[in-house]
């Protein structure tokens, strides 16, 4: 396959990037960091003992202006594109959102609008050569509002919503869009948190994505077992959900 | 706010903490006084041990930045796994240099205790085989050292317990193989006489050895076990896909206490020394099976119960020839401290590590529960060392005491120079360095 990946450097993108370069796949690497990139491009390529990432281009999810020429890059380097996967987005606890709020704006617009915008390009990318699949990290937070991820998950349930329509407008165009939903994986971004029951790792995460990727669905719980604790929350009565610590 | 870790040795000796994770060592080890690893030290090397004890982990930080085929020249992260290391590297015919008992050890891990193996009498110990290393020292400089650029904190480093410097990244030659699989041969050895001999004659032939050894037997048959003899295995003899990763059991909760008691554990060494027929076995094994028959088990440690246990593992050099191992085997089988994991191994010359462990002579490693009287048995262990001219590895400790310590390393005063050129505040340690070293805690 052919895969583009914002945000393959750390945590759960980084282990897909190396799941699939050690599969014999092609990558593209978009991120904001230089150095980072070239580092994980190093990696990859030693890690399947090929030149598995043909290349790498700047793109920064806080700066929209960037999208366009990143992804272009990536099509013209690759021909052709089978998946752009969105792994990239910030994260804040709710505490330290709610005592920033210049912190809370930009979570927000990076994980809603600037995604979002970001999709929007990408999506262009894959109908224009007849289709395609757009994989998007989302999150169980945006199932269900909790207190412990009230902002954070409000940019998650948006993204989500946004994934589904794009999925009901162009699935007859050839677009295959995943909206991937982690429960709690313990990664660099959850470091600090203690992790709840069901924890998963992200070399887990990576291989249950990775199977979506070549045979797409919707909606992807990941670590498995997170559809069915979320089908459980999802339907806790909002008087728990007021009385509940979590 | 960053929620409190329990950060543990393997051992079970632990501190409530900030442990902070992060995928950029860079970043991450500004301000923290020590790095650690995956927590395979027994003892307390990986451990703060200040009031307010932080500690940067760096597993997270595991990326191989450049692998040359020809020359198996790898630069990678320092918190790189040696098991990630062996599953992408062992199909491709390389193998580290120098691999220790388990694979879930990091590279930074490696250099900090300059680990040692099975083929210690023809490699050396892993440092020998490190050509780079970036640190950040104590005072926030990022610095590269090596046998050309910065020697003495290069050489301090090695084995240093991370108290020179985080390891940030580490280049080091891979080592080319004819196969991934290893021939082995094993054989049952009645006395620790023959033992010893069977160890020297072993070390002739095979560029891979080390026995275990029934440390509860007294008497005649004192010093009776297993031997176990390796290389690797030529295209001819071995099978031709690689080995699969094994399915691993795992130890779901704490054992009782009286699962390490002592006539359980006679038992059980009795068992491991009359089953092993016929005498001499000889096959083909995969190298999990050879180099880590421990990480079969995840979480092993667990049978030592709440209390946990401690390892003693100490060298006594070969002027004492075999008259000292007799004597210090003497003393070990007089404690009846039970122990079903006893392993000989001999060792060739001293490294280049300033504090590196082994030296030539015969490396005695023993697993102790703890107890009420473990402190007072690593006391008379290390009286015994220090009689015979010994030394203790640090990786394994968490009893020995300052004095004792300061007794068996002449090279402590040389160790300690280096770290008042390169880190004066001290702003460094771990634990073990203020029971050891006397940093403030």
């Amino acid at each position: 396959m052919n895969i583009v990946l914002l945000g393959a450097t750390k945590g759960m993108g980084r282990a897909l990037a190396r799941l699939c370069a050690e599969n014999g796949d092609r990558l593209f690497l978009l991120g904001r960091d230089a150095e980072d990139l070239e580092r994980s491009q190093a990696d990859l390529s030693a890690r399947s003992g090929a030149a598995s990432v043909v290349g790498r281009a700047l793109c920064d999810l806080e700066q929209t202006e960037t999208f366009q020429t990143a992804l272009a890059q990536a099509k013209q380097t690759l021909g052709h594109v089978d998946a752009v996967v969105v792994t990239a987005a910030l994260f804040g606890t709710q505490e330290e959102l709610e005592a920033d709020s210049v912190l809370t704006e930009r979570v927000l617009r990076t994980n809603f609008v600037n995604t979002v915008l970001f999709c929007e390009a990408a999506k262009r990318v894959l109908l224009a050569q007849g289709g395609g699949i757009l994989c998007v990290f989302g999150s169980v937070a945006g199932d269900r509002a909790r207190k412990k991820v009230v902002l954070y998950g409000a940019s998650k349930a948006g993204l989500a919503a946004y994934l589904e329509g794009l999925d009901y407008k162009h699935h007859a165009d050839g677009l295959r869009v995943i909206c991937v939903r982690p429960g709690f994986v313990k990664t660099g971004m959850t470091a600090g948190l203690s992790p709840p029951p069901f924890a998963g790792e992200p070399e887990h995460v990576a291989k249950e994505v990775r199977a979506a990727l070549l045979h797409p669905r919707p909606v992807v719980y990941t670590p498995q077992i997170w559809q069915w604790v979320m089908l459980a929350i999802d339907h806790l009565p909002k008087a728990v959900m007021r009385r509940l610590h979590f | 706010m960053r929620q409190k870790t329990q950060m543990k040795g393997w051992g079970g000796v632990s501190e409530m903490g900030e442990q902070r994770l992060s995928e950029d060592l860079e970043q991450g080890s500004m301000g923290m006084p020590l790095s650690r690893g995956l927590g395979r030290s027994y003892g307390d090397s990986s451990l703060a041990g200040t009031a307010t004890p932080k500690a940067i982990c760096t597993v997270l930080a595991d990326r191989i930045l450049s692998f040359e085929e020809s020359t198996g020249l790898l630069c990678a992260e320092a918190g790189l796994s040696l098991y990630e290391l062996n599953r992408i590297f062992l199909p491709r015919c390389f193998f580290v240099p120098v691999t220790p008992g388990t694979q879930f050890v990091t590279l930074g891990g490696m250099v900090a205790s300059d680990v040692h193996g099975k083929n210690h009498h023809v490699a050396g110990c892993f440092g020998e085989h490190v050509l780079q290393l970036r640190l950040r020292l104590g005072d926030g400089r990022i610095v590269v050292c090596s046998e050309t650029e910065n020697p003495d904190l290069f050489r301090a480093t090695i084995g240093g317990m991370g108290l020179t410097g985080h390891i940030l990244e580490v280049t080091f030659r891979m080592q080319k193989i004819p196969t991934p699989w290893i021939y082995q041969e094993s054989e049952q050895v009645p006395n620790l006489d023959k033992m010893l001999a069977a160890l020297s004659d072993a070390a002739e032939h095979f560029p891979m050895t080390m026995a275990w050894i029934d440390c509860l037997k007294k008497g005649d048959g004192m010093g009776r076990g297993v031997i176990f003899r390796g290389r690797w295995a030529t295209r001819e003899e071995a099978p031709k896909q690689s080995p699969k990763p094994k399915f691993r059991l795992s130890v779901p909760f704490q054992f009782p206490s009286w699962a390490m008691a002592e006539p359980v554990v006679r038992m059980f060494n009795a068992a491991i020394y009359h089953t092993h027929v016929p005498k001499v076995k000889k096959g083909i094994v995969s190298p999990e099976s050879f180099f880590y028959p421990l990480d079969a088990i995840r979480d092993w440690n667990r049978i030592y119960g709440k209390n946990g246990f401690t390892q003693h593992q100490a060298v006594l050099p070969a002027t004492g020839g075999h008259a000292a191992v007799r004597r210090f085997l003497e003393l070990l089988t007089s404690l009846s401290a039970a122990s079903f994991l006893c392993v000989i191994k001999d060792c060739g010359e001293q490294g280049k590590g300033l504090l590196s462990f082994p030296m030539r002579g015969t490396s005695i490693a023993i697993d102790l529960p703890m107890r009420d009287d473990t402190q007072a048995h690593i006391d008379r262990l290390n009286e015994a060392v220090i009689r015979e001219g010994g030394r203790i590895y640090l990786t394994k400790d968490a009893l020995t005491s300052a004095q004792d310590f300061a007794a068996m390393e002449p090279r402590l005063s040389a160790f300690q120079h280096m770290r008042d050129v390169w880190d004066p505040e001290r702003k460094l340690h771990s634990a073990q360095s203020i029971r050891l070293f006397g940093d403030r805690p």
